[in-house]
């Protein structure tokens, strides 16, 4: 399937010839787990494998649960507390589920900016950079629906809040939300659809990682330098090289046991910590929740949402131009979901011809400030709406999209690269190359 | 270069992750050293013992434990206590049985009473649907060190009682220097020399407020010591399964990185 040359699978005995001949999934069993990887992958190139198995295991413990939860107003909160209590393992595998979503999304975001500082994104690997997309959009979907179905406090209101975003859609908006929602507010109807939904789009999930996974498979892996694996013989693909099993295969391996060390004691011992205490009141329509926040994992770009009010000169000339179609919440709306597609574009945002972050010194700090800025979009995402946090969120939401509006494009042109090695066999040399002591890793 | 920003990254998103619990007019909580707190800190079955006394006696006039079964008062990591002893507790509280189409005596199957009355909360999971130790900059990296908090709020809101009492469209309000706002509706529920334990063990407000406030933890969270056996097992087989594999992966690699150093 790669377009590296490597050796393909040769049926042996007369029954794998006769099994071949019919169906070659043992060829592409072969070829998938022995594809020629770029042997100077770094540490950042393993959470693709912990991505992999959170979704495994948000799938396995997510039927687990599902024999055991009611999908109704009156009773989905107490068969979450029947979970808790009577169901043998039943708190642990909530726990697993319940923390495994903020796992996912940690691998998620380390998998994203590990794109973005090593150029991942860029040609000829923009396919497999918009799956990736769709994938994390999926994936906040599933999360935002699972989070409503224990029918806490914060299940509700939050449910309340962002299907209320639909509704500041003009003219189709009032009518979205009450689709969405099967009535006029958020109910049992509401319940059902996301519960329905919340089982379904995992599996769209799995379906559109097998595409990802086939996209780069086709394509090759990037790697910390961006320079291509020579594809003019098999000798010299070789020297660029190591077969994914066992290399990386045993590293993977090793990485993510090393996270599950930390997930585990996470769960075994605080397992409320990333959670909201709100979401432990049974959801009552009649008492507002004195401060609604999302989970951590959304907090950023609520933060930008969040950010863009009717006293900001941008929303009054937005407001002004368009003859009030657009107001301050169907701004920020725009805004929000305008930060996730900014990112989708980035391979075409970005003209510089450098693919890896590594030979561009204007570009690292460029870069470094963006991993600052998210984090301090998570920061007063959480905070109320009101100053110094107000002020904060504008700063924090108008560095991101000018990060990928201006930044990038301009970089490409103003900045000059450092010369990246010519092979990836002559980095890997330079790292583990004559120089004495032992090797950094 | 980029491997410094990542762990910033991550040290820094994991530590935020406590911001979900900051709020706005938080109350003052005081931090208590119970005994399950900490990775290998476990429930003191006498304490909880003492705190379903204090339960029994003192909340139980208002306020319901609706999702916790009276059987798991004999389970091990709980109170502990005799069969005998929850079946005669159990009875002491009606249940109406459809079957029967009358009222009928608990048994250990059933769950304890509801709340009384109507804007008295239900108990159960109140030590998790409560926190504190939201800071520092409503971070909630406090929280790593001194626990969630709930078990604190509930210690800390039945001593935070001043004394000032006002009345409020005809309802008397008492302030409370834990309760978000300041002013509470429930009056103070605890006095010195309230009630006597069987053990004679301190009877002070301080020492029946810990007392009930662990009790309550345990009711939330029954699964606790459970749950922290399975972490610390899972913890050390990954921890040795990790090793196995740093020497499995070392091992795999060392002939591709000597044969790079030899060129």
């Amino acid at each position: 399937m790669a377009g590296i040359p490597h050796d393909h699978y040769e049926p042996k005995s007369g029954g794998e010839k006769w099994l071949h001949s019919r169906l070659p999934i043992l060829g592409l069993i072969y070829d998938t787990i022995m594809i020629p990887t770029p042997k100077n992958l770094n540490w950042m190139w393993i959470w693709g494998i912990v991505l992999t198995f959170c979704l495994a295991m948000q799938i396995v413990t997510g039927i687990i649960l599902v024999m055991h939860y009611t999908p109704h107003v009156d009773l989905a909160f107490a068969s979450v507390e029947h979970i808790m209590r009577n169901v043998n393992g039943g708190h642990m595998l909530r726990y697993l589920h319940q923390n495994g979503a903020s796992l996912f999304f940690v691998a998620v975001y380390l998998h994203i900016f590990r794109g973005l500082y090593y150029g991942s994104y860029k040609a000829p690997r923009e396919i497999t950079w918009i799956i990736g997309m769709l994938i994390y959009l999926l994936m906040m979907a599933t999360a935002f629906m699972g989070y409503v179905l224990p029918w806490g406090q914060m299940s509700f209101w939050g449910a309340t809040v962002i299907t209320g975003l639909f509704g500041a859609i003009p003219f189709v908006g009032d009518s979205l939300q009450t689709w969405l929602l099967g009535g006029p507010a958020v109910d049992n109807a509401t319940l059902n659809r996301f519960f329905s939904l919340h089982y379904l789009l995992p599996f769209v999930i799995a379906a559109l990682v097998a595409v990802h996974i086939w996209a780069f498979h086709t394509t090759g892996n990037n790697n910390p330098t961006g320079v291509e694996v020579r594809r003019t013989s098999k000798e010299d693909a070789q020297k660029d090289t190591l077969p994914f099993w066992p290399y990386f295969v045993m590293k993977d391996l090793f990485a993510l046991s090393l996270i599950l060390v930390i997930f585990f004691a996470i769960v075994g011992f605080m397992p409320n910590y990333l959670g909201h205490p709100d979401n432990y009141i049974e959801a009552n329509p009649l008492v507002t929740p004195s401060h609604i926040v999302p989970e951590w994992y959304f907090l950023p770009f609520y933060a930008i949402l969040r950010a863009f009010t009717a006293d900001v000169w941008v929303v009054m000339f937005a407001n002004w131009i368009t003859g009030g179609l657009i107001d301050a919440k169907f701004f920020g709306v725009l805004a929000m979901f305008g930060a996730i597609a900014v990112m989708a574009l980035a391979p075409w945002l970005d003209t510089s011809r450098v693919r890896s972050g590594r030979y561009r010194p204007m570009f690292k700090w460029w870069f470094a400030l963006l991993c600052v800025d998210f984090v301090v979009l998570a920061w007063v995402g959480a905070m109320p709406a009101e100053e110094p946090y107000a002020t904060i969120s504008l700063i924090a939401s108008a560095y991101w999209f000018a990060y990928f509006l201006v930044i990038l494009p301009l970089l490409g042109v103003i900045e000059k690269p450092q010369a990246a090695p010519a092979t990836i066999e002559d980095d890997f040399k330079a790292h583990y190359g004559a120089s004495s002591g032992a090797p950094a890793e | 270069m980029f491997k410094k920003i990542a762990i910033a990254a991550v040290a820094a998103l994991t530590l935020s992750g406590g911001v979900a619990m900051a709020a706005g007019a938080e109350g003052h909580v005081e931090n208590v050293d119970f005994s399950f707190q900490g990775p290998f800190g476990s429930f003191d079955q006498n304490q909880l013992q003492r705190g379903l006394q204090v339960y029994t006696e003192v909340c139980a006039a208002c306020h319901g434990l609706r999702y916790v079964p009276l059987r798991t008062l004999a389970d091990e990591g709980g109170p502990h206590l005799p069969e005998d002893q929850v079946r005669a507790y159990a009875a002491q509280f009606e249940i109406f049985d459809a079957e029967l189409d009358d009222f009928r005596p608990r048994v250990e199957t059933d769950p304890f009473p509801m709340s009384n009355l109507e804007n008295a909360p239900d108990l159960s999971l109140m030590a998790k649907a409560r926190a504190g130790f939201s800071g520092p900059y409503g971070t909630g990296i406090n929280q790593l060190f001194k626990g969630m908090g709930g078990p604190e709020y509930i210690y800390s809101l039945l001593l935070g009682y001043t004394g000032e009492e006002k009345t409020e469209a005809g309802v008397t309000l008492y302030e409370n220097t834990a309760f978000p706002g300041g002013w509470i509706a429930m009056a103070p529920p605890l006095y010195e020399d309230q009630l006597e334990f069987a053990d004679g063990h301190n009877n002070s407000m301080e020492a029946v407020a810990e007392d009930v406030a662990a009790f309550l933890m345990w009711t939330a969270e029954p699964k606790m010591m459970a749950r922290k056996q399975t972490g610390l097992v899972a913890v050390i087989f990954l921890s040795v399964l990790t090793v196995l594999l740093y020497l499995t992966n070392k091992r795999i690699w060392m002939p591709v990185k000597r044969k790079e150093k030899n060129v």
